[in-house]
């Protein structure tokens, strides 16, 4: 017989929720895909507004779902193993999220090293060159595809650089803000997790005109082949994944006012940080292989 | 928060106080967080899907009845091969597996129940609205996905109906649905184990989850990023896939088969876990080779991601690329044959008894050991030049999961049945069950060796006429198989309805945690941990 202390793992009750949920990607996925068919065919449908119906149900679903993870953290209801499955959690959700991009990479790596190489005939693909596209000139960026089209490669200076350095600068604030909060700074928190969020807000503003710089006075656009496929769609993934990492940083910032976050238990605060970090590291792997090499 | 338990010996009597009040009506279900509840939903529309999936394999299978075009168009019959292959990878074999990891995992390793038990049903009914779309989209002008499961572009891209972004969505939620399932299992195996529940202590179908779990989570974001190319690529002007853009078709095959090859051992090594589960209670001994299962399965996964451009050496690859594939391929072999092997050493001298289980257990371990053979013949690149693309690849890979994991799924379900229902499944209509299951599936599969190999092209609703009387055969052999799995309804409706009461144990031969709480197990078990000596 052995007496030993146990924290009770809580185990919610029934929760309407996930049923909300899941009727929300339902409309989300059949609206999108209604969406899509319909803005092909240049023909007015149900798509877009499904779409929309299922945004708002997802929202109504986040807020009370988390309304009750946030009411039953502060009542005390998660034990320190709870804790560690949520962070286990989302570490990895986030190693998901690695492997998401990993396939736009991968595409991009395959693209230019391989693919275009055998356009231009390496390997044993001299034939294939000759009779189908012999003007063609393997070179990146692939401002030129075989086809044609013909386009204008962003540089890295300028706009680039400075996003760079402000995303950059804002994975730092945020770890001041971190360190702030360990250390019961709540000035600093504050001050750090705003100036984060203006950062990010900043970056977002800033890509939104690279892209219109680049339809406008580059050409780029995303149907102009292989180049632009791969930076429109590496740079658009991961602007999505700032503004939900902006959106989430800010929820945390309303409950950093309402004093939610202790030294010890802030979980939230750690995920958001963790997914911030995370889209930050993606923009310095999408700087040098996207932008400059 | 801390309570102060006794421990241990009060832990059998403590168990059976619990109170184990429901909730009553629709909502148990549509509100559930019970790891119980969200298992038994998983196999239930498993089971739906299996159905729906087979009733396809039925059209197509009267269309080649006999040849010539006798009962649908072909497009109809493309539609048919297509969606019943997702139906039956994303929608039968994989809820089965989570629902089976759902309902033993937290009782294997003594956790109150999953780590994250909301989310864990919001993976559930994603499933549910994923495939409604995937069906509905079948009904809309111009059909539903008719490119293979395998969705190759340009077959999705530029030759594709209009349907084909209901079908990227669909995948995107089911995607969705699996990360989500995958991580749960994930953080609650390693989260939430009872105190002594160390990590070589752990049964080995915990153990192949868990793998399979970190693979889920390593492939199904690569195919939300491919069904994302084929969509910019068929609606928005990309051309990923597009040679004249700076493309590559290749680049499909080379992204869809880094998840799909990962994917085919996310539908095996949950069913390794079974038969290692269920031959050692049989056998009455302990499974041999403890140690190098776990590592074999940990082998088997590490390869699997390099492996995957086995599926592609038609496709013109270099040399030595094919070689690298054809290699890698055969490594696998090894751990496999190592986890062949300890089965059988396991049952060596055994005391062994044939319940159902058991016998889909030995049916698995024979006829899954085919299938592995006959992927071997694939591995070998000149070979495959001419086995590509014909029946002998169906054969193949029928044998593996339909006698692989579907025979798996099966075994496991007799097995923990007792334990689930608290009743004794009839023994008798489970043996007519597995002897007509096992006597048609061959009929069905065994000859599709031979068709193939003389050139018979898979996915095609006619053949030449000297393939006539084997296709009869085959066909004949997919009746009776999709007939025989009537009589696995049967067993259990009747097995839910009542029978012979279970014991704890159920298996004399049985060991584990999950044969120490009672027969049907509690709603809530181990909401206190158990500790392990």
């Amino acid at each position: 017989m052995t007496t030993k202390t146990y924290e009770k793992y809580y185990v919610p009750a029934q929760s309407p929720w996930p049923i909300v949920g899941a009727v929300a990607l339902f409309f989300i996925a059949f609206g999108a895909g209604h969406l899509v068919i319909d803005v092909s065919k240049q023909q007015s449908g149900f798509g877009g507004y499904l779409l929309l119906l299922g945004f708002a149900v997802l929202v109504f679903m986040l807020v009370g779902w988390f309304r009750n993870v946030i009411d039953e953290s502060m009542s005390g209801l998660y034990s320190s193993q709870m804790d560690r499955s949520f962070r286990q959690g989302m570490s990895w959700f986030i190693v998901s999220e690695v492997m998401f991009f990993m396939a736009f990479f991968g595409a991009l790596f395959y693209g230019r090293v391989i693919a275009m190489q055998w356009l231009g005939g390496s390997s044993n693909n001299a034939m294939t060159f000759e009779l189908l596209w012999p003007n063609f000139e393997p070179v990146w960026p692939l401002v030129k595809t075989p086809g044609g089209i013909e386009t204008q490669a962003m540089p890295w200076t300028g706009l680039p650089l400075i996003n760079t350095a402000i995303l950059v600068i804002s994975s730092v604030t945020l770890h001041f803000a971190h360190t702030g909060l360990e250390q019961q700074k709540r000035g600093q928190l504050k001050l750090m997790l705003l100036l984060t969020l203006l950062l990010g807000a900043t970056f977002l503003g800033l890509q939104v005109y690279e892209y219109i710089h680049a339809y406008q006075d580059l050409g780029l656009r995303l149907d102009s082949g292989f180049y632009g496929n791969t930076f429109f769609l590496l740079t658009g993934f991961h602007g999505l994944h700032v503004t939900l990492g902006a959106i989430i940083l800010l929820f945390v910032f309303f409950r950093v006012l309402k004093g939610h976050f202790t030294p010890e238990k802030h979980f939230a605060f750690q995920a958001a940080a963790w997914y911030w970090h995370f889209v930050d590291v993606v923009w310095i792997c999408l700087f040098v292989i996207v932008y400059i090499l | 928060m801390s309570v102060v338990i006794t421990e241990p010996n009060d832990q059998e009597h403590h168990e059976h106080d619990h109170h184990d009040h429901k909730p009553s009506g629709i909502t148990r279900w549509l509100y559930t967080t019970n790891h119980k509840d969200i298992g038994t939903m998983y196999l239930v529309f498993a089971l739906i899907m299996f159905f729906i999936g087979g009733t396809m394999a039925m059209v197509i299978r009267l269309e080649l009845f006999q040849p010539g075009m006798q009962f649908v168009e072909p497009h109809f019959f493309n539609q048919m091969t297509t969606v019943h292959g997702l139906i039956m990878v994303f929608g039968a074999v994989m809820p089965a597996f989570t629902g089976l990891a759902n309902w033993m995992i937290p009782m294997m390793i003594g956790a109150p129940d999953m780590a994250l038990p909301r989310m864990n049903n919001w993976s559930f009914w994603i499933l549910p609205f994923a495939f409604l779309i995937l069906l509905l989209s079948l009904f809309m002008p111009g059909g539903g996905p008719s490119f293979g499961w395998t969705f190759y572009a340009p077959l999705s891209t530029t030759y594709s109906g209009d349907s084909t972004a209901l079908f990227v969505f669909s995948v995107h939620i089911m995607g969705i649905s699996s990360i989500m399932g995958a991580i749960n299992v994930i953080v609650t195996i390693w989260n939430m184990r009872a105190p002594g529940m160390t990590w070589m202590k752990m049964p080995l179908f915990v153990w192949t989850w868990f793998i399979t779990a970190f693979l889920l989570i390593m492939v199904m974001p690569v195919l939300a990023g491919v069904v994302t190319m084929v969509l910019t690529d068929k609606y928005f002007g990309t051309s990923f896939f597009d040679a004249a853009g700076g493309g590559d078709p290749v680049l499909f095959q080379h992204i869809f088969w880094f998840f799909g090859h990962p994917e085919v051992y996310i539908m095996i090594l949950p069913a390794f876990g079974i038969v290692s589960a269920i031959i050692p209670t049989f056998a009455r001994k302990k499974l041999f080779g403890y140690a190098s299962m776990v590592y074999a399965t940990a082998s088997i996964a590490i390869l699997s991601f390099l492996v995957w451009a086995h599926h592609m050496f038609t496709t013109g690859m270099p040399v030595f690329a094919t070689l690298f594939f054809m290699y890698a391929t055969m490594l696998i072999a090894v751990p496999t044959g190592v986890k062949v092997f300890n089965w059988v050493a396991t049952m060596w001298r055994g005391a062994m008894t044939f319940e159902v289980p058991m016998m889909f257990a030995l049916a698995f371990i024979v006829l899954f050991t085919i299938g592995g053979f006959s992927g071997l013949m694939l591995a070998i690149t000149p070979a495959d030049f001419q086995y590509h693309d014909t029946y002998f690849v169906v054969a193949h890979f029928h044998y593996v999961l339909v006698t692989g994991a579907i025979f798996s799924i099966v075994a496991a379900v007799y097995y923990w049945l007792p334990k689930w229902t608290g009743n004794m499944y009839d023994e008798t209509l489970g043996q007519w069950h597995f002897w007509c299951s096992l006597i048609s599936v061959n009929l069905l599969f065994f000859p599709m060796h031979f068709v193939g190999l003389a050139g018979m092209p898979r996915r095609i609703p006619d053949y030449a006429l000297q393939f006539a009387d084997f296709n009869a055969f085959i066909s004949i052999g997919g009746f009776l198989f999709g007939l025989s799995q009537l009589i696995f309804v049967w067993v259990l409706i009747k097995c839910a309805r009542g029978g012979v009461k279970a014991t704890d144990q159920v298996w004399e031969g049985a060991e584990g945690l999950e044969w120490e709480v009672p027969s049907p197990a509690p709603y809530h078990t181990f909401e206190t941990p158990p500790v392990i000596k």
